[in-house]
């Protein structure tokens, strides 16, 4: 008797076991964690692979040179397509007939006319002489240089027929094709030839919505936020007030889309496609995201600093300038950043009030017609070209690397503004 | 047990109630509610000029709400009503001859825990001077500075630092930077919510000194749990107990000769 009292009841056998069952348990949640990471992190990797694989060979382009002869007369017609045509022909010399030379059109973007008129329009000196030119190649010659085109497919089934691959092996014998840094993509609107497809527009266009979003989203946001956790009474209808808020940061985005088409463009007749129009429509979409990350920023404010500036006879909007809503910056620039980026990435919205539109040009205002990143995306993803396919991969890379910076300028300014007390 | 034995004796005569003291603010029948619930019922005080008034009584007594009617904090608490005349120099604070602003800027207030504002040494002393517009140029509130920094006995140590954040210092060097912070506004009044409650003893002592320093100045009234600091640093003590005022009276008298039980009670730690 004496003996068993004298041990401890944490030193007994059933102890020790219970003991043992406690770590086991902690490690197999362990174990659950790290592999939920695991997976987590694999399906990111997948995900990101499969674009990059998908999307990196779009920021490459092939190109033709051409020995052009700015003949003066032609020039004058503006007949530059007779001008390109001829110097290909002059390089391909193995096709001497209609038929065969008619198939070697296909060979040059339709836009190699322009580029050699824009080319003279800048220097209208080389008319008359003879220079060497590179233009861009069709899509499809594109394609097949990359290898998403394969020889070894019957000809009936494949895109390019045995004479333009002969042209191509041609001209790649001579030197005449080289593969360059896609510009266009980075320079050009939206096309209906891959090759002559780029994302400038789309992204002058959500820039553009971004600026009005950002322009009325803050500003309004984090002035509803100040009101109500610093100023408002507390009672029925700021309690539903905020029920109302925290219900819209749910609300389907596509709602806000259909809102913006009745209100803004139904009611008060704003131009369609416009990014103002989408600018507003994702204001109101963002503005019960910032609102409700400001209030989170600034209730994480400590009252005893509210109190320290009353206390020293500050008025109650000089406390909440000069001490509470600095310290509650950080937090606030989180929110908005975060919620800018979900504007960014926002399609639905915009198919409501027709930013889903064919739009060559760049958009040089808010009420010009305009395009999205996310929504030129979609419009190339729906594209039946095999070129476009490349060019959607490398548009959402796009649109991620601009996710990444704005994501990174939330933490860079977190950190800067951050402070402790 | 007896009394006597809580406090030192040097301490009871150190400062014996010398000439006479005007009266500062009064409290008239002041009744607290928060909300349905009373936190005070009815409490009539005066307090003098230069002279330091200690507050005590067990936690929940409503001895801090008090102190928060007199520049009127409790205005910054959702359901708080406040009823009854509480008067400086004999102006209502809740009438409306005077602005709560204008009020806090005469009658200060140290809090519990320091809070310093989250900036430099330099700019939580010269905050409310700035708001206030009582610095024309720049070495004016310097001069401000210096003083507010003298005065609260903390100069010496962050002289040299003045453009280091405050929050850096340690607990009692902040708690002196918060009053030198109140000290800079030249109020009439400081209020003092258990200024010493989170500091350890030698930060206490140097607190203490202080505010026997200040009454010279200024009309102090302390919270405090702590009966030796009443007893060290006040002239008045007031003990309240449960929402009332049971007892003001010189503290000499109230910690040697309590007149009511509860008070007898509380002092010889029979409760609270």
């Amino acid at each position: 008797m004496s003996v068993a009292v004298t041990k401890s009841r944490y030193q007994s056998e059933e102890f020790s076991a219970r003991l043992r069952r406690r770590y086991a348990a902690e490690r197999r949640f362990r174990i659950a964690g790290m592999l939920a990471v695991g997976i987590a992190s694999l399906m990111l990797v997948v995900l990101l692979g499969s674009i990059v694989s998908k999307g990196y060979t779009a920021f490459w382009q092939a190109q033709i040179r051409l020995e052009v002869t700015l003949d003066k007369q032609q020039v004058e017609e503006r007949n530059y397509t007779a001008l390109v045509r001829q110097a290909l022909y002059a390089q391909v010399p193995a096709a001497t007939d209609r038929a065969t030379r008619r198939l070697l059109n296909d060979l040059l973007s339709s836009g190699a006319p322009y580029e050699l008129e824009a080319m003279v329009n800048a220097n209208p000196s080389i008319v008359g002489t003879t220079q060497t030119v590179w233009v861009r190649a069709d899509d499809e010659i594109d394609q097949f240089m990359k290898g998403f085109i394969r020889r070894d497919v019957p000809e009936a089934e494949r895109r390019l027929s045995d004479v333009k691959i002969a042209a191509i092996d041609a001209l790649v014998a001579k030197g005449s094709i080289r593969s360059t840094f896609n510009t266009t993509l980075f320079t050009a609107g939206d096309s209906r030839e891959p090759e002559q497809a780029g994302i400038l527009g789309a992204v002058v266009g959500s820039a553009l919505t971004l600026v009005v979003t950002m322009l009325l989203s803050v500003p309004i946001g984090i002035a509803a936020a100040v009101y109500l956790e610093e100023f408002a009474p507390k009672n029925r209808w700021t309690d539903l007030i905020e029920v109302n808020i925290n219900n819209l940061a749910a609300v389907p985005s596509i709602i806000f889309g259909l809102l913006g088409l009745a209100v803004f463009l139904g009611f008060f007749g704003l131009p369609r496609s416009a990014p103002l129009v989408g600018g507003l429509v994702m204001a109101l979409m963002t503005l019960p995201v910032i609102i409700i990350a400001s209030r989170v920023a600034l209730k994480a404010v400590p009252p005893s600093i509210r109190e320290a500036a009353l206390g020293v006879g500050a008025s109650p909007l000089q406390t909440v300038t000069h001490h509470v809503l600095p310290l509650a910056l950080p937090g606030i620039l989180t929110g908005t950043i975060i919620g800018m980026a979900r504007a960014l990435g926002e399609t639905a919205p915009l198919l409501m009030i027709g930013m889903v539109a064919f739009i060559v040009d760049i958009p040089g205002g808010l009420t010009d017609s305009a395009t999205a990143i996310p929504v030129q995306i979609y419009m190339w993803a729906d594209s039946p070209e095999r070129a476009f396919t490349e060019r959607t991969s490398a548009a959402i890379l796009i649109l991620l690397a601009f996710l990444i910076l704005m994501n990174g300028l939330a933490v860079f300014l977190r950190k800067k503004f951050e402070r402790r007390w | 047990m007896s009394v006597q034995t809580h406090i030192p004796a040097t301490a009871m005569a150190s400062r014996p109630a010398a000439g006479i003291h005007g009266t500062k603010m009064v409290a008239r029948d002041v009744k607290v509610f928060y909300g349905a619930k009373q936190a005070l019922k009815g409490i009539n005080l005066e307090i003098q000029e230069n002279r330091v008034m200690a507050l005590i009584g067990p936690s929940g007594c409503g001895k801090s709400t008090f102190l928060r009617c007199l520049n009127r904090m409790n205005d910054t608490i959702e359901n708080c009503r406040v009823e009854g005349l509480i008067a400086l120099d004999g102006e209502d604070v809740y009438g409306k001859s005077i602005d709560a602003v204008q009020l806090r800027a005469r009658v200060g207030m140290v809090f519990q825990k320091p809070n310093p504002f989250p900036k430099s040494i330099y700019d939580n002393i010269a905050y409310g001077p700035r708001i206030h517009g009582i610095a024309s140029h720049r070495d004016e509130m310097d001069e401000i500075v210096q003083t507010s920094l003298k005065r609260a006995g903390l100069w010496n140590e962050v002289k040299d630092r003045l453009r280091e954040p405050g929050t850096g210092l340690s607990g009692g060097q902040q708690q002196r930077l918060c009053i030198a912070r109140a000290i800079a506004v030249s109020p009439e009044v400081i209020l003092m919510d258990e200024p010493c409650s989170a500091l350890d003893p030698i930060a206490t002592a140097h607190i203490e000194e202080l505010i026997d320093e200040l009454r010279e100045n200024y009309t102090i009234v302390i919270v405090t749990h702590n009966m030796q600091q009443a007893a060290r640093v006040s002239q008045k003590t007031a003990f309240f107990h449960l929402g009332d005022m049971v007892e003001c009276d010189d503290t000499e008298e109230i910690f040697t000769n309590p007149r009511d039980e509860r008070t007898q009670g509380y002092i010889t730690g029979r409760y609270g």
